[in-house]
């Protein structure tokens, strides 16, 4: 469905739509003009907090390991603080400096050139596969690969396959495997399936995926368990059990941002005359919030407020509570939907979908009403009226090597 | 390098499986913000009021800084202003010693300049500073030529007193004239040192000229104050339009080769900031761009390989170094030009000639 066909966007006039963009513009400059040293400061701390967490949790766990009979508080205690310490560092620090939310400061440390996170994924593949992909194409089926991430149909639009049976496997493997489905997300396992891929291209992003997967693994399930002498049992399951943790709540946030109810999909005939105003309602439509106190959502890298990173995704993620407020009440102002709920509502409605969409759509009934009124005709644009775009999206890796 | 350092280079190496994809120093520095060679850092030591608007800051360099800059160099130093990194040269005005533990840069608050009264004014001794390495050929050789001249105005005076307790410091004072403008005694910074170096070295002559007694210094009263400037190797360094006189008159008298200059800045160029020639510095390419034109299309135009993603300002994808000149956002119309600030291409054309690192 284009988006002058969403039955939710249909009541809104064209100027409307543009009036509407131009009251998000004016939030972005608000929030733009205010950045100072409260949030330098902010970010500075979530760095020291996180670093601070990730060097007690690894001495914790040494000392445990070396004590003569193993200690088992130390070994919660240090499993508890690697753990957290890695949530903090992929999804509040690393995602978000990596969209350049923290750029604005011009600090060479805290920069989305620079940044690599503690994940397998490189750094520079994921700018591609996510920023990129994933938030210009936000939910056109097709375009933005995190629809399922090639592994699960997500939409009643996607062709149903005999394999799709398997969602409720491979939705576990995923959330426990997460951070290696994201180290090869940007690979496009579909593309080379099909022989599209550009072979060189391969061999350069399969180089960068061991060579940091091995950084990784070695760092976890190497170094660390060998400095713990006779108690790297300890260490290992610790390490194990943090990135696990890490991987099955990186997951579970992920799915609540597209997945839930209200979040629409879009097609492809949408991209076509797209409007920043339009490309704007796209991101609110598609994207869903859920409800927590501060803590949650700091240990979810604010993306509680998931449609507000889609509206501003490099405005500081300190500043999405506030203006949720404001986004809400535009929201109510056009009355337009503003997709939110508790976590696990949320998440048990991604889940749901998952396990339903493994059947044929016969088989099922919708869980939101289907898109119904007829296309209006909202006449094409100028050339100058639309943000230019590529839809080629390889080329950004292929201008660098391997390093 | 000694073997400490190389021994200590291979020990962080090791710490770097332990805290990959960090740097050990990236856990370091919450120790101590020193330690990391990550960015050159230093610490503000000390902050020593010069004049009324003039103040010494000293400044102790983290790890990776060398202490071997050259007399008259300056380097670049980052503070932290409202959250965000703003960038400066200054030149060094202390003496280059291999065993030093601080450098000091003299600064004057510049009545519209926010980062230099931030400095003078606002820099509490404890606070972290960004470092660039010392730069500039404004540097006094070694050996020194047996006949110099300086002519310096207002904080111009800070490369030369590098230079002048170098010179100091090794014995070395050749036959030295200075001569120093300023508004008034109270504004000359140094000038208790400088006099005193006077009395203590024979060879050195000051002359000291308070402009707002006396005006400015006419270039030709100085074939009486130092009647044979011609034969010696000149330093200038003070505003733009007195550099100009200065070039121009030695120019005049067939001696430029004997004249170094040195510009605390470059005065726009007066194309109204629209539009100039774009130099990517690792291809070497060139492209001469208007004020419409992103940098990023420029670039593709010249057939570089420039890093895009959406093209509307959002991913942050394009994000290049900008080495010097000046880009506009073309969202908001700010001027972006500050050594090595970021930019996204995709949104901001030049504005005057400008370099990028790609």
């Amino acid at each position: 469905m284009a988006i002058s066909d969403v039955k939710e966007y249909t009541h809104l006039s064209e100027e409307d739509v543009e009036q509407l963009g131009r009251e998000l513009d004016a939030i972005r400059a608000d929030v733009e003009e205010s950045r100072g040293a409260a949030d330098a400061a902010y970010i500075n701390r979530m760095i020291t907090v996180q670093r601070s967490l990730a060097a007690a949790g690894r001495v914790t766990l040494l000392v445990g390991a070396h004590a003569r009979r193993g200690s088992r508080p130390a070994w919660v205690a240090g499993t508890a603080m690697l753990g957290l310490a890695k949530i903090l560092e992929n999804m509040e620090i690393g995602h978000n400096v990596m969209h350049g939310q923290w750029d604005w400061m011009n600090d060479p440390e805290i920069h989305s050139s620079n940044w690599e996170w503690d994940t397998a994924q490189p750094a520079e593949q994921w700018k591609h596969s996510h920023n990129y992909v994933h938030h210009q194409f936000t939910n056109v089926l097709g375009h933005d690969n995190d629809i399922g991430y090639g592994v699960l149909r997500m939409a009643r639009e996607q062709r149903w396959h005999p394999l799709n049976l398997g969602q409720p496997v491979y939705n576990a493997l995923l959330a426990g495997l997460f951070q290696w489905g994201v180290a090869l997300h940007d690979l496009d396992l579909d593309a080379i399936r099909k022989g599209r891929k550009d072979p060189q291209e391969m061999k350069r992003q399969l180089r960068q995926i061991v060579r940091k997967g091995r950084n990784q693994i070695l760092k976890d399930y190497v170094v660390y368990p060998a400095l713990s002498g006779r108690g790297w049992k300890g260490t290992l399951k610790a390490n194990a059990t943090a990135n696990l943790s890490r991987n099955l709540w990186s997951y579970m946030i992920i799915f609540c941002g597209h997945f839930p109810d209200g979040a629409m999909h879009f097609t492809e005939e949408e991209l076509e005359d797209e409007t920043r105003a339009e490309w704007y309602l796209r991101q609110m439509l598609g994207s869903a919030n859920f409800e927590g106190g501060p803590v949650l959502h700091i240990a979810s890298g604010n993306l509680g407020y998931q449609i507000e990173h889609h509206l501003f995704p490099d405005l500081p993620s300190n500043r999405y509570a506030e203006i949720s407020v404001r986004v809400r009440a535009l929201c109510e102002k056009y009355d337009l939907p503003y997709t939110t709920g508790p976590l696990a509502r949320q998440y048990g409605q991604a889940l749901r979908t998952i396990l339903k969409l493994s059947l044929p759509n016969s088989m099922t009934a919708p869980d939101t009403p289907e898109p119904p009124s007829p296309p209006v005709e909202r006449g094409r644009r100028a050339d100058a009226e639309r943000p230019t775009r590529r839809t080629e999206t390889g080329a950004w890796s292929r201008s660098r090597t391997a390093s | 390098m000694s073997d400490t350092a190389l021994g200590w280079d291979r020990v962080r190496g090791l710490g770097s499986k332990l805290t990959t994809p960090l740097h050990p120093d990236d856990y370091l520095s919450l120790l101590n913000p020193l330690w990391s060679t990550r960015e050159l850092r230093g610490r503000v030591e000390q902050v020593v009021p010069e004049t009324d608007d003039a103040a010494t800051l000293v400044i102790r360099p983290g790890w990776g800084w060398r202490y071997d800059h050259r007399p008259g160099q300056y380097v670049g130093i980052g503070v932290q202003v409202a959250g965000r990194f703003q960038w400066r040269s200054y030149s060094v005005s202390s003496p280059p010693r291999r065993r030093g533990r601080t450098i000091s840069i003299t600064v004057r608050a510049m009545p519209e300049g926010l980062l230099s009264a931030h400095l003078v004014r606002g820099l509490a001794p404890g606070t972290i500073v960004r470092l660039a390495l010392p730069e500039g050929e404004f540097v006094l050789p070694d050996p020194p030529p047996a006949r110099l001249l300086f002519l310096v105005a207002g904080s111009g005076v800070t490369p030369v007193m590098a230079m002048l307790r170098t010179l100091d410091r090794r014995g070395t004072m050749p036959d030295v004239v200075l001569h120093y403008s300023s508004p008034t005694p109270e504004r000359m910074i140094f000038r208790d040192e400088l006099a005193a170096l006077a009395r203590k070295h024979a060879g050195l002559t000051l002359h000291e000229q308070h402009t707002d007694r006396d005006g400015m210094l006419d270039l030709a009263d100085l074939d009486r104050l130092c009647p044979d400037w011609r034969e010696r190797d000149t330093w200038a360094c003070g505003p733009g339009p007195m550099l100009d006189a200065v070039a121009a008159h030695y120019d005049a008298a067939g001696v430029e080769d004997r004249l170094r200059l040195e510009r605390f800045s470059l005065a726009l160029d007066g194309q109204g900031g629209e539009g100039g020639t774009i130099t990517f510095r690792n291809s070497g390419k060139q492209v001469v761009a208007d004020g419409a034109t992103t940098v990023l299309e420029a670039g593709e135009q010249a057939g570089v390989g420039m890093p895009y993603g959406c093209r509307m300002g959002i991913c942050h994808t394009c994000t290049l170094t900008l080495v010097s000149g000046t880009v506009r956002d073309l969202r908001n119309g700010t001027e972006l030009g500050q050594p090595n600030e970021q930019v996204q291409t995709c949104v901001t054309a030049a504005a005057g000639d400008c370099t990028l690192d790609v």
